[in-house]
């Protein structure tokens, strides 16, 4: 794909606080709503950047605190990019992790089910990360509702 | 409290409210379990109606639940879901337990 200028651009940086799971995925959710998305879009993306960022506090930053960086950028025709990023432990084996109800997280209840969702629920799914560095988690979902 | 628990006969029924995700599910499923292991309840129902927004931590907090109820012999059902919960507990095949009736219904 050519280079393209996003149409506009946002950056957000907090602490891997549990508490701050509900602030971010609103957050996003607010940014977007100049793009007039439909419910069902919202709460896919919502539901997504949820997912992105529980994975970073129950496991990038398992025993830690650390900062979660997310860049949202809008492009032409109602395309949304969002990338969630840590510096925390990294993904040994990503493929893995991505296969359905696979978790190393045995002791909360986790369903394993994070990464599926975000697949399902968004358009693309991009993972790349580094043992001992981090994770970059790259979402993306055209807006297509109202007036377009 | 993101939670209202009340016990009739044989059915305990848990209000849930908010948005439930990995920093909410912890607490509900402290108060949830708790009532559950004093009633012994033959039914639980988890109503959804007061739930404004559900992720992936949602789905363990049922999972888990359908586990305790399974121990206990008894039955889980999920009430009043939003659509966007609809879409995430079909996700994870839960879809078999939400109902519209109420456990006296069911018997029927």
């Amino acid at each position: 794909m050519p280079y393209q200028k996003p149409v506009n651009d946002m950056k957000l940086e907090f602490e891997s606080r549990s508490s701050n799971e509900a602030f971010a995925r609103s957050a996003v959710a607010a940014f977007l709503t100049p793009l007039d998305p439909n419910c069902e879009e919202l709460a896919d993306i919502r539901t997504a950047v949820s997912e992105a960022v529980t994975n970073c506090i129950v496991h990038a930053y398992r025993d830690c605190l650390g900062p979660i960086y997310i860049h949202v950028k809008i492009y032409e025709g109602g395309r949304v990019v969002i990338r969630v990023k840590d510096k925390g432990c990294g993904i040994a084996d990503v493929k893995r992790a991505m296969e359905p109800l696979f978790t190393t997280c045995e002791t909360e209840e986790r369903s394993g089910l994070g990464f599926s969702i975000m697949q399902s629920f968004m358009d693309k799914l991009r993972v790349r990360s580094e043992l001992g560095a981090g994770t970059v988690v790259t979402l993306e979902k055209s807006i297509v509702s109202k007036g377009r | 409290m993101p939670v209202r628990i009340s016990a009739d006969g044989r059915t305990l029924t848990a209000r849930l409210s908010g948005e439930i995700d990995h920093h909410t599910a912890g607490e509900l499923r402290q108060e949830i379990d708790l009532a559950v292991e004093r009633t012994w309840p033959e039914y639980l129902v988890l109503d959804f109606n007061g739930v404004t927004f559900m992720d992936s931590s949602g789905i363990g907090l049922v999972m888990g639940r359908l586990r305790l109820m399974k121990e206990l012999s008894g039955e889980i059902m999920i009430a009043n879901a939003s659509k966007q919960i609809k879409k995430v507990m079909k996700f994870a095949g839960l879809e078999k337990l939400l109902t519209t009736k109420t456990p006296e219904e069911m018997e029927v």
